[in-house]
């Protein structure tokens, strides 16, 4: 199989990455968070091409984005919010801010909208405890987030990637809340 | 008694100096005047005897002395390499996100000194993935140096050569942990590894490493500038200096704070506006959630390495979460507790079962269903873990909850008999199934 067809952007990227690091090994990762930034998510194409372009088996790949919680090979949200529920965050009240996020959204902790345009995630301590309750929205640090003030979290402009935005465009149409599949 | 809080900043320099992040106005304010100076007037030996003598310890939790460390690494001839690890994830603890992200060349500037004194030719940061500002800010004042001649074939013309890279994770607490950082930064999972061999023998790519803490580095430029003794006119003899602790929880003004190591906590928390009005201390972590708590009647206590252990708890990393009396010590723990559990790597057996039946019993207990026994048996399993897991992290998922059973045992046994919490702490609980 040629190298050909994957997109020529990622085909410069691996090449950058390996440029980068003296050690190969090491270009796994920053490749992953490239294709994860303009995809929002690492579909099984994204794999595939990593274990290709980088000259790695795919069960590798697999096992390397398995154990990291960014590397996300599920559909994600245009707009992903991180609720940190750590010790400092949850005595500011992170557990009624995501509370009223679940409410809000029609959706549990974990779940994408329907429409693909929110996905409501919680985080292990973001080493934002000043800011409690902490949060991210596509890994922005915005907070204190009071609990009632979670609006903002959906309002804060965020940059999209492209593919994401392209896709809650095209389903923005039905504009209904609910759950996506998850599994 | 207490050392004076110094009227500057040493560390966090941008509380002091509004855009120091930029190369020009770091330069401006003294930026890489101590490079220069260890580049010029030092052989890389006199540097590593200037870190033993100023006592400099590392911040990132184990508090082993740096100069010390740095002396380990084998003379073999082989390329050293040095790795900071940047991946600041244990809850209580956001210093170094702040140093990063307002202070970059600080760090930079320290970095390539370190690697003067431990003659490595390449050096990396391991950046936490979450920290995407830290990690640009960071990669931009790294450009920065290039292009000024601060990095690359030569160091601000001295034939000293040197490439800095940063990497960045992607979302997990144990990568904070030295050999599993090693791993991740190698592009694998991030397992910890057995040691022997240790970093210093068969690190990154199995080159002699040094791993050290962003804060522990940027403490070298003050430090060549001026010296050990300066550094030495604060904190203890065996903990001497300065440390940026942070401080969080029901304080009126969480923060990070620049003090003196020979500070007591309740000095610390009187510099954070002290806890809300009308509530009373209850207990305090020091050094993250790792870390034993102490009750209020323990706040006299310096922050010092030595006074802390001798007080039961240690300053591990510095982040010092306060909770007052409104706080549910039993809700606390199993927030902590499911942290590591979640955390976990799931190499060891000790750490992975362990961890998940230790949130499984505080979560009934938080819920008001659990037994007395349970008491018995969250101490046995956390002495089924404590020393026995592969990693520091099993001994961590342990210390608050043993620490709390021990100074609020009462606490726990009203949760049992009265089948609920006493303070009427709410269990969270997903809003949609």
């Amino acid at each position: 199989m040629s190298n050909q067809q994957w997109p020529a952007e990622w085909r410069a990227w691996a090449e950058e990455v390996q440029a980068t690091f003296p050690n190969a090994t090491s270009s796994l990762m920053p490749f992953l968070h490239r294709v994860r930034s303009q995809q929002g998510w690492l579909t099984p194409e994204a794999l595939d091409a990593a274990a290709e372009l980088l000259g790695m088996t795919r069960q590798h790949v697999d096992s390397v984005v398995s154990f990291y919680t960014l590397f996300r090979t599920e559909p994600t949200g245009a707009r992903t919010i991180h609720v940190c529920r750590g010790l400092s965050c949850m005595m500011a009240g992170a557990d009624t801010l995501m509370e009223n996020l679940e409410h809000h959204l029609g959706i549990a902790e974990g779940q994408t909208t329907s429409d693909g345009a929110v996905t409501l995630l919680e985080a292990e301590c973001l080493a934002a405890c000043d800011l409690a309750p902490a949060c991210q929205v596509n890994l922005v640090y915005r907070g204190p987030v009071a609990p009632d003030a979670f609006r903002e979290l959906l309002e804060m402009p965020v940059e999209e990637p492209p593919a994401l935005a392209r896709r809650a465009e095209q389903s923005g149409a039905q504009g209904a809340k609910g759950v996506a599949d998850r599994e | 008694m207490s050392s004076a809080r110094p009227d500057r900043h040493y560390l966090l320099r941008q509380r002091d100096v509004p855009d120091i992040h930029q190369l020009e106005v770091y330069r401006a304010h003294g930026g890489y005047e101590a490079l220069k100076q260890a580049l010029e007037a030092n052989q890389p030996d006199q540097l590593v005897e200037l870190a033993k003598a100023s006592g400099l310890r590392g911040r990132g939790g184990a508090g082993f002395p740096t100069g010390m460390k740095w002396s380990f690494l084998p003379k073999d001839g082989r390329a050293r390499v040095l790795v900071i690890n940047a991946d600041e994830g244990e809850p209580g603890t956001f210093k170094d996100r702040e140093l990063i992200e307002g202070n970059p060349h600080q760090l930079i500037e320290g970095m390539i000194i370190t690697c003067f004194a431990i003659r490595a030719p390449e050096s990396y940061v391991y950046v936490r993935g979450e920290f995407l500002h830290g990690y640009e800010r960071l990669t931009a004042a790294i450009r920065e140096a290039e292009a000024a001649g601060i990095l690359g074939a030569e160091v601000m013309g001295h034939p000293f050569a040197h490439r800095m890279f940063v990497y960045r994770g992607a979302g997990a607490y144990i990568c904070g942990e030295e050999t599993a950082l090693l791993e991740s930064l190698e592009g694998k999972r991030g397992n910890p590894r057995s040691k022997p061999p240790f970093p210093a023998v068969a690190g990154l790519y199995g080159r002699p490493t040094v791993v050290n803490n962003v804060e522990t580095i940027m403490n070298l430029p003050p430090l060549v500038l001026k010296g050990a003794d300066w550094y030495r006119q604060w904190g203890t003899e065996k903990s001497p200096g300065l440390k940026v602790m942070s401080v969080s929880g029901h304080v009126n003004r969480p923060g990070n704070y620049e003090v003196p190591l020979d500070w007591t906590l309740a000095e610390l928390i009187e510099a954070a506006g002290g806890v809300r009005t009308g509530h009373q201390v209850k207990a305090v972590i020091p050094g993250g959630s790792s870390m034993p708590c102490m009750p209020a009647s323990q706040l006299d206590t310096p922050i010092d390495y030595e006074s802390l252990v001798e007080a039961g708890s240690m300053l591990g990393s510095g982040g010092c979460i306060v909770m007052d009396d409104s706080t549910c010590i039993v809700r606390a723990v199993a927030r902590v507790v499911r942290f590591y559990r979640n955390e976990s790597c799931g190499k060891c057996t000790p750490c992975r079962e362990g961890t998940y039946w230790l949130t499984d019993i505080m979560d009934r207990l938080e819920r008001g269903d659990g037994e007395m026994r349970d008491l018995d048996m969250l101490l046995d399993v956390s002495d089924n873990i404590n020393g026995k897991a592969f990693c520091p992290l099993g001994d961590a998922a342990v210390g608050f909850l043993v620490s709390a059973i021990k100074h609020f045992r009462g606490e726990f046994q009203e949760h049992i008999t009265g089948q609920r919490c006493p303070l009427g702490a709410r269990q969270y609980d997903t809003a949609i199934h």
